[in-house]
């Protein structure tokens, strides 16, 4: 049994540099598979809807009528449905997150 | 005859993470009773897989907890795929063994973390953290997510790993391997862990038993009962032996996790060496669940069962969950009987309680 069994790690936590990083000032890069957002290219879109079928939260809409797509940031749960379903590869995953939201964001494409 | 008082613990108090109310009846300090409440954080999941696709309901069921999320994504697609009459790749079957041993590490490192913090030693709670950290590094870069890993699916994992980052993942979990050594050394030797653990919230290995406890809980009270021994997934192709303390009290659940993490450790590296090539999911178009069926998992904190009922449509006719922490409640009540209130969060702790999870 020890009291000071912690100490020399501690020293040497106390002499290293820090494990965390100066968030904002210093940014993580993402790894190549990390799921950060969902990015969309409306001059391929069919508007066949699967994409919105295949959404578990309900975050896509698509406008099959007026030819619009929208996607709900705050209800996206980064799934991947929506990536796996697309015939014509519209939608893409991106590594960087999105940016922190203080209301709904809907982006609307047309 | 002495008067006794009742003291209210929880629902917001600086050990719990998550909301679970005890009513503490005390004589003094000493707690003669303990009546826990529970459903602060009720979310009606299992009524939610009686309105979802059964397919995507695995991405619902992984929302379940935030800690043991892969496993009960694996559980869930496990029934689906009994009751569809699958059989899941054996190169799937790995890297959802791979997978559930990362989350049972960094569970373990989260709760090694949070009863430090509860016995008061912040130093080491936060080099706990800082060594988990280096693993859910790992999870994202194998998976894309830190907390949801969102891989499985019913008939396999939705995403393959190539050799090169397996590599690299074995070369960090031996980094890490290092650096959790140092940490384990202390936690087993240190007199302030030992001083507010050895001896307290004992649970007999009969009593353990007879109360239905599951989990680390269980094996700190000598049972050698650890579900991954029925063999699913990889777990019957690698080479483990449940971990069993005899102790019972709350330092012999500190050091079965420990050792659980030693040995988690060594199954990813078998997992790793042993990766077969091949598929990584099995088609099912058209195919509909029926019957009904139960499935039964380790969780980082012991056994979660699975009843699933589906009647040929694309919905569950009727999920349910029996969560870890439900069982280890009752055990909680007897180990809290005639303790010292300044005891009573270090044994909560050590149950690893996960209420979100437990109320579904």
């Amino acid at each position: 049994m020890s009291w000071f069994s912690i100490s020399a790690l501690v020293t040497r936590s106390a002499l290293n540099r820090p494990a965390t990083r100066l968030y904002p000032i210093e940014k993580r890069t993402p790894y190549p598979k990390t799921r950060g957002h969902i990015a969309f290219k409306i001059t391929d879109c069919t508007f066949c809807t699967l994409c919105a079928v295949k959404c578990p939260t309900g975050a896509i809409v698509v406008g099959k009528t007026d030819n619009t797509w929208a996607i709900d940031h705050g209800r996206c749960i980064l799934c991947g449905n929506c990536v796996e379903s697309c015939r014509e590869s519209c939608i893409s995953l991106r590594q960087q997150s999105w940016h922190s939201m203080q209301e709904q964001e809907v982006i609307r494409y047309r | 005859m002495s008067k006794t008082t009742i003291v209210p613990f929880g629902p917001q108090h600086p050990v719990l993470p998550e909301p679970i109310h005890l009513d503490l009846e005390l004589d003094d300090e000493r707690v003669v009773q303990a009546l826990p409440s529970i459903g602060y954080v009720h979310r009606g999941l299992e009524l939610l897989a009686e309105r979802h696709n059964f397919i995507e309901m695995a991405q619902v069921a992984e929302r379940i907890c935030g800690i043991c999320s892969f496993i009960h994504s694996q559980g869930y697609c496990q029934g689906i795929e009994q009751l569809l009459g699958l059989k899941v790749p054996p190169r799937a079957a790995y890297l959802r063994t791979m997978w559930a041993e990362m989350s049972r590490i960094q569970s373990h490192l989260l709760w090694l973390g949070l009863s430090a913090d509860a016995f008061g030693f912040e130093s080491l709670f936060q080099h706990s953290w800082r060594i988990r950290e280096m693993l859910v590094d790992m999870i994202e870069e194998t998976t894309g997510g830190r907390v949801i890993f969102g891989t499985c699916k019913v008939g396999g994992i939705r995403k393959d790993v190539d050799a090169e980052t397996l590599q690299r993942i074995g070369g960090k979990i031996r980094e890490m391997e290092s650096a959790f050594n140092e940490i384990s050394h202390i936690f087993s030797i240190d007199r302030t862990v030992k001083q507010r653990t050895v001896g307290i919230g004992v649970l007999t290995a009969e009593d353990a038993h007879a109360l239905g406890a599951v989990g680390p809980v269980l094996r700190a009270s000598g049972h050698a009962r650890d579900l991954r021994q029925l063999g699913y997934a990889a777990y019957g192709e690698l080479d483990w032996e449940p971990i069993v303390e005899t102790a019972g009290d709350c330092y012999a659940r500190c050091i079965v996790r420990l050792r659980e993490i030693s040995q988690s450790i060594d199954l990813i590296k078998q997992c790793i060496d042993r990766m077969p090539s091949g598929e990584i999911e099995v088609t099912f178009k058209g195919k509909r669940p029926q019957g009904e069926t139960m499935i039964r998992l380790e969780q980082p904190r012991g056994e979660v069962c699975y009843y699933m009922c589906a009647n040929g449509g694309k919905n569950l006719e009727r999920f349910r969950v029996r969560t870890p922490t439900f069982a280890n409640i009752a055990p909680l009540v007897h180990m809290l009987k005639g303790c010292e209130l300044a005891d009573v969060p270090v044994i909560l702790l050590t149950i690893d309680p996960c209420v979100s999870c437990n109320e579904r």
